[in-house]
């Protein structure tokens, strides 16, 4: 319940700036992505306007022991570059640039009801699903035990 | 595909939530707000990460602000012109690359560039090579 309320608290911010900013418009999206057309750069406002603050929030936490309501901080300490992070990165970027969702939009664009959204999503659940089922068939290859995200 | 200028403000406002975002989750809950992570977290097949409450607390919160802003603030339109058989193409690739990648454009984006990871850095500068070049292909060689 203590993580529960921030979390909650935290999504309602995040899918608060993704309406604000226009990224749950794809069109928007691909009009930053299509580099050679009428090129709008909305996306990398808000890029921006988010690392500021989000580095912001990181700075502040390397001087807390620990979160107001949590045990620790979970962040990622790997450091290595894997062939599955590349791979993976590539692969979802195809995605994104073919209909111009990523996970964030997506999600957050259910609300209005366009079938298009929510047949994305559950694409995207089912391609989630397949990667864990072929990482599970494959022993030889350690599952990565931190996430990124 | 013309669409109207958006306010920069709107832009720059939007995005520093979306960032202040990030800062709320790390130091309230200690955690990497990435949506992809969290999905997985919700739909019970990612190995690790948070709490399943935190993680449907987040995903749920996402829709509820994207509706209380398009209630009071400004309503955002919705251009999608892709076929149904795209869209799950793109969706498969989205969320499996996530998942082998371990983060989308929040993940590694907003949260990894702001603590400078190298991982994070590498991967939002892959991604983003990939879109621009699929766009490039779909729309100006393909001319979909």
């Amino acid at each position: 319940m203590r993580l529960t309320v921030p979390a909650l608290i935290a999504g309602t911010v995040f899918g608060a700036g993704l309406a604000l900013s226009d990224m749950v418009n794809p069109a928007r999206v691909l009009g930053f992505l299509d580099v050679v057309g009428p090129w709008d750069p909305t996306l990398a406002f808000v890029m921006g306007g988010a690392v500021l603050a989000s580095a912001i929030g990181y700075l502040f936490s390397r001087r807390l022991r620990a979160p107001l309501f949590g045990t620790s901080f979970v962040i990622p300490e790997n450091r290595q570059l894997d062939r599955q992070l590349i791979t993976g990165a590539a692969l979802f970027g195809i995605g994104w640039g073919l209909v111009g969702l990523c996970p964030g939009p997506a999600v957050a664009g259910l609300v209005y009801g366009i079938w298009q959204v929510w047949l994305f999503v559950g694409s995207m659940i089912v391609g989630m699903i397949l990667h864990r089922v072929i990482a599970d068939s494959r022993p030889t290859i350690p599952t990565r035990s931190h996430a990124d995200t | 595909m013309m669409l109207q200028s958006l306010p920069l403000a709107f832009a720059v406002s939007g995005g520093l939530l979306i960032g202040a975002s990030a800062a709320l989750l790390l130091l309230l809950a200690g955690r990497i707000a990435g949506v992809s992570g969290m999905l997985a977290t919700m739909v019970r097949i990612a190995d690790s990460g948070p709490p399943w409450r935190l993680a449907a607390a987040f995903v749920v919160g996402l829709p509820l602000g994207t509706m209380i802003v398009s209630t009071w603030v400004r309503e955002p339109q919705i251009n999608i012109t892709s076929s149904a058989p795209l869209l799950i193409l793109a969706g498969l690739l989205v969320g499996f690359g996530t998942r082998l990648g371990n983060g989308c454009t929040s993940g590694h984006g907003v949260c990894g560039i702001g603590r400078l990871s190298f991982r994070s850095i590498t991967a939002t500068l892959t991604f983003m090579a990939t879109a621009v070049a699929t766009v490039f292909l779909t729309r100006h060689l393909l001319g979909a």
